[in-house]
């Protein structure tokens, strides 16, 4: 069985490693590249709980095919802080008790960050829609539409 | 265990098609199948950027193969498919789902489809031979080869399109059941009705019931009461764990009805 070898960015870092056939990228970036961020939830495109961005739109890497990310830009919720600063919407996360659980988190993140980056000021609907490829158990979603939205009010904690 | 061939071209990937091999798009179908252990043993797919374009002229709209629901929605000028867009999904797979994929999607999945059979869509093949109406690809789907593009007609007014996605979850929920109606109108009356259901048959169907209702008729009261009165006609739809047969035709009038008295009032 051939591997191929696979050249990407994650998180503004070149990165290569070698993905099996048929190997989706949620696997490929947790076993492969160490990237532990992104969760396996149904492997059926159906939770959210391993989303990430490709070129900045956001995809369910359990749904991708490792070697079809080959010189594109990936970024998942491992990136998201720089060092100990944390990104205003981990702040805010904590802030707003929205995380429980917290396996949805990453990928909630993620969509979140997308929303923020694309429309710095959503209102709730907008907000609503954009995490709702995403399932929380927990929360009720309350907490987490609070803290995405104390974000693009800057509310949150800088 | 499944390998993947990856070809520059659509023509290319056509080629090495087989009864071994799937064809992989978006991947939100078969990437499904993939993890399931239950993918055939070969995928193929194609990297050619040139398969996203959207052309439009006057009267249609051609949609290549790896166009998304998220492209659609990007594109001002196709606003008329924009509800049928968003009703797919969610944010991420409106990013990765493709409109052609979507015609191969098992029920309950598939909404897009209900509206290109609503519209009287056409499936350009990859090689020899012109474009066949969507209805007849979806009649024999695991005998269609590759495809090219999608051709859709605008409809001549605005208004005369309309789409309803029923699900009990929002804003993502799985389809109790989708109806796409497209009703051209000459003086006033209706010609050349298209009725098509989503979730109320094994693939999109026509509701031949409820267009035989509105032809030649005036979009009122009384054409929109004998449609739904007929809307079940001929259909039979599938139990699930969403609702049942019983369910389903029981309901699929009460909710025709409601999508052509919304576009009655023009809304």
């Amino acid at each position: 069985m051939t591997k191929s070898p696979v050249g990407f960015t994650l998180n503004g870092s070149q990165r290569a490693a070698f993905a099996d056939p048929g190997q989706s990228l949620l696997d490929f970036l947790r076993r492969g590249v160490g990237d532990l961020s992104p969760k396996f939830g149904c492997g059926q495109g159906a939770c959210g709980a391993c989303t990430v961005t490709i070129d900045g739109a956001t995809h369910l890497s359990c749904l991708v095919l490792a070697e079809s990310v080959a010189g594109r830009e990936v970024r998942t919720a491992a990136g998201l802080a720089d060092g100990a600063s944390l990104d205003p919407l981990q702040e805010a996360f904590m802030d707003h008790f929205a995380a429980q659980c917290g396996y949805c988190t990453p990928g909630m993140l993620v969509s979140a960050r997308a929303l923020l980056d694309r429309n710095p000021r959503p209102d709730r609907a907008e907000v609503i829609e954009a995490i709702s490829g995403n399932l929380c158990r927990c929360t009720g979603y309350e907490p987490i539409i609070a803290a995405i939205l104390a974000v693009a009010e800057g509310r949150a904690r800088a | 265990m499944t390998i993947v061939e990856t070809y520059a071209t659509l023509a290319e990937a056509a080629r090495a098609m087989g009864r071994d091999a799937a064809y992989f798009g978006g991947g939100t179908l078969v990437m499904r199948a993939v993890n399931e252990g239950a993918a055939p043993p070969r995928l193929v797919r194609v990297t050619d950027p040139g398969l996203r374009e959207i052309r439009g002229s006057a009267d249609t709209v051609t949609l290549c193969t790896a166009v998304t629901m998220a492209d659609v929605l990007a594109h001002r000028d196709l606003d008329f498919l924009h509800p049928v867009a968003r009703a797919i999904g969610g944010p991420q797979i409106r990013n990765m789902a493709t409109i052609a994929g979507n015609i191969f999607a098992e029920h309950p999945y598939g909404d897009f489809a209900v509206a290109l059979l609503a519209l009287g869509a056409r499936v350009v093949p990859v090689g020899q031979g012109g474009p066949i109406p969507v209805e007849e690809v979806l009649r024999a789907r695991d005998r269609t080869g590759l495809i090219a593009a999608i051709e859709v007609p605008r409809p001549r007014d605005r208004r005369d399109f309309g789409f309803l996605k029923v699900s009990r979850v929002k804003p993502k929920g799985v389809s109790v059941l989708a109806i796409a109606a497209n009703l051209p109108r000459e003086a006033g009356r209706i010609r050349g009705a298209r009725i098509a259901f989503g979730a109320m048959g094994p693939t999109p169907l026509r509701a031949s019931g409820a267009e035989r209702a509105l032809e030649g008729a005036s979009l009122d009261a009384t054409s929109i009461g004998r449609a739904a009165a007929s809307a079940a006609e001929g259909l039979d739809p599938p139990t699930d764990p969403i609702a049942s047969a019983w369910y389903r035709k029981e309901v699929c009038g009460i909710h025709l009805k409601r999508l052509l008295s919304r576009m009655e009032a023009g809304r």
